[in-house]
């Protein structure tokens, strides 16, 4: 029992990660309405700027944080500019082949940079672990940094969202864009703001993810991005909330059946639950109910 | 209906072109190496070559002709590609190996295309994006369950398992076959550049013909309007899930010429997972979406670029991913179009005022 309470909170915990990543798969999608497979490259990117800012210059914790954050914010606008602007009125293919390039380059070059060996990322969580129930139960402290901090993301954007003039005006480009230029709405702007939280996310994302499996290089984030990808369209794609639950059952699910069916199957079985989700309910779990579509 | 009987005629006369293209293009390199003015490096590659433009031409099928987007195209490969090593490995000394490769090649397209038909009736009920994941779903799920599997045959008959070697129970000194991760090593290395440039123009004899066939129609018919084709009564299921298991068995063909040139074949996600569906993506995409001549060059482009650039070094992937962003803003955005658009009305506009001031 107290086996299973460890496995189901590191896997809501994984859940998390992916849940952080996938908010942002599901805003760009929501409001640019395309695919956006760079993204796990720029969680990885993330995850370097954070070792180089904490491992190698020594700078305190949060102030490599942010610096990460601010390297993929830059980032994510950069290649929204250079690579998919001049592409949004093109059919959707282009604009997918484009972020595949995208990727590519990314990986690429901090292969060239950083070399293909594995880098050692100090965590950035660096408090003791939760000893419960007589220290048979030991929660890392990561575990529930995670968890705190992708509830306190989702708490923010959703208030962002629905509060905001930014907010407002994300959610009419995701409905209709030609009305919300009618409307005044900076679409241009908009988009690159979209862009820009997307990618800090992904750059919390992937120091939570790093610190939770401490190898870095530079395929880490191809996996983790497509994973939250599934997770973004398990839980409805352009949904934040059904980010948020796609990103948490997909963790457990993945952790659970690595712990007690199969490591080897592991994927297999994630990936089976998606499509049967998908042939039951074609838009995700919270695909039509919601309305809050970003 | 003037403009069709004409196009009829341009199509065959294009047909015939890319026949040609390919045969020209078997001729010179045969030239080559018969001649020995070839690397072994690029002798190395013309399997490959084929073997990619051969999933090109399939994935086309699906992305150009039936309008579906497919991120699972590598697993099919790799189905036809482990059937068919199979049954090589079990078949080798048993039978002519001619005639065991001919089975192999018909066992590889068999086996992907009842995945295909089987993937196909749930899947092709949902759309666009929709379909893109599933479909790379199923792909990883495909070579995820290869990666876990074990085979082996011994006096006792059959053994399968998805645990290890071990739990086989096979006898002793009976070594496995599909070995897990270690996949099928000792595949009878049957593939040739000959060979593969005869599958290719198999391939495209059977996809052009088909988009010329009413069959065809009736599928481009279905991706233009999907309303107004079932309003005339076309079944939009039968035709879609057509064309994709055409599709998929044309991909195992591929995974076949794939198993069949190397000794050892893995499931690795280099080779067979969603990485490979997308560079076959980025091919068909980049020969024109919907054009079967182009998949066929710009895969052996593609292919050969990484090659081309490989005494960059380290930098020629990057180059790679930098032509392919490039390739793509200049084909596709909206912007360079009307600059190419406008230079070439400048230089139609100057090539009429010459002609006029002649005729003056």
């Amino acid at each position: 029992m107290l086996s299973f309470i460890s496995y189901l909170l590191s896997g809501i915990s994984l859940g998390a990660v992916y849940a952080i990543i996938a908010l942002g798969y599901t805003m760009v999608y929501g409001i640019a309405k395309m695919l956006n497979f760079a993204h796990g490259d720029i969680l990885m990117v993330g995850g370097y700027a954070a070792f180089l800012a904490f491992n190698q210059a020594g700078l305190p914790i949060p102030v490599a944080t942010l610096i990460a954050v601010i390297v993929c914010t830059l980032l994510g606008v950069l290649i929204e500019r250079v690579a998919y602007k001049p592409l949004r009125t093109a059919n959707s293919l282009s604009v997918l082949i484009t972020a595949i390039g995208v990727s590519y380059f990314l990986e690429n070059l901090a292969q060239l940079i950083f070399s293909a060996n594995p880098k050692s990322f100090t965590t950035f969580v660096p408090f003791e672990p939760l000893k419960l129930a007589g220290g048979q139960l030991t929660i890392s402290a990561t575990t529930i940094v995670t968890i705190i901090v992708c509830f306190i993301i989702v708490e923010v954007l959703v208030t962002f969202i629905n509060k905001t003039k930014a907010g407002q005006a994300m959610l009419a480009v995701s409905e209709d864009r030609g009305a919300a230029t009618l409307m005044g709405v900076n679409v241009n702007g908009t988009i690159s703001l979209t862009f820009a939280i997307g990618s800090a996310l992904a750059a919390i994302g992937g120091i939570l993810l790093c610190s939770a499996y401490p190898t870095l290089t530079p395929t880490t984030g191809a996996m983790p991005g497509i994973k939250a990808f599934v997770a973004a369209v398990l839980g409805g794609i352009g949904s934040i909330p059904g980010a948020f639950i796609g990103g948490i059952i997909l963790g457990i699910l993945e952790n659970l059946s690595k712990a007690y069916i199969s490591s080897k199957l592991s994927d297999a079985i994630v990936f089976s639950v998606l499509i049967i989700v998908l042939l039951v309910k074609p838009t995700g779990i919270l695909g039509k109910k919601i309305m809050e579509k970003v | 209906m003037g403009k069709n009987k004409l196009s009829k005629k341009n199509f065959l006369q294009s047909d015939a072109c890319t026949y040609l293209m390919v045969i020209l293009a078997y001729l010179i390199v045969e030239i080559f190496v018969r001649s020995g003015h070839i690397s072994s490096l690029m002798k190395g590659i013309l399997v490959p070559l084929c073997t990619y433009s051969i999933m090109a031409v399939s994935l086309n099928l699906v992305v150009g002709i039936s309008g579906e987007l497919s991120l699972g195209h590598a697993g099919f490969m790799c189905l036809g590609a482990f059937s068919s090593a199979l049954w090589s490995n079990l078949m080798e000394d048993k039978m002519p190996a001619g005639v065991s490769f001919l089975i192999a090649i018909f066992i590889g397209a068999c086996v992907a295309a009842v995945f295909g038909f089987l993937i196909g009736i749930p899947v092709l009920r949902l759309k666009g994006d929709y379909l893109a994941i599933v479909t790379l779903a199923f792909g990883e799920i495909i070579k995820n369950l290869i990666n876990a599997l074990y085979f082996g045959i011994d006096s006792n008959g059959l053994h399968f398992s998805l645990k290890d070697s071990l739990s086989l129970g096979l006898e002793k000194g009976v070594k496995p076959i599909i070995n897990g991760a270690q996949g099928i090593t000792g595949t009878p290395k049957m593939s040739n550049f000959t060979i593969g440039v005869v599958l290719l123009l198999l391939t495209l004899f059977i996809v052009l013909n088909l988009i010329h066939s009413r069959t065809g129609r009736a599928i481009m018919a279905i991706r233009d309007n999907r309303i107004a084709a079932e309003s005339i009564g076309l079944d939009v299921t039968k035709y879609k899930l057509l064309a994709f298991t055409i599709s998929a068995a044309i991909a195992g063909v591929g995974g076949v010429l794939y198993a069949h040139n190397l000794s050892s074949l893995q499931a690795l996600p280099k080779n067979f997972g969603y990485n490979q569906s997308i560079m076959i993506l980025v091919f068909v995409v980049m020969g024109g979406i919907g054009n079967i001549r182009g998949s066929v060059i710009s895969a052996v482009i593609l292919t050969l670029l990484p090659e081309v650039l490989r005494s960059l070094n380290n930098y020629r992937m990057l180059m790679y991913s930098i032509v392919l962003i490039f390739m793509m803003l200049f084909t596709s955005a909206p912007a360079f179009i009307q600059y190419r658009q406008k230079l070439t009305q400048v230089f139609r506009k100057r090539k009429t005022d010459e002609d006029g001031k002649e005729e003056a």
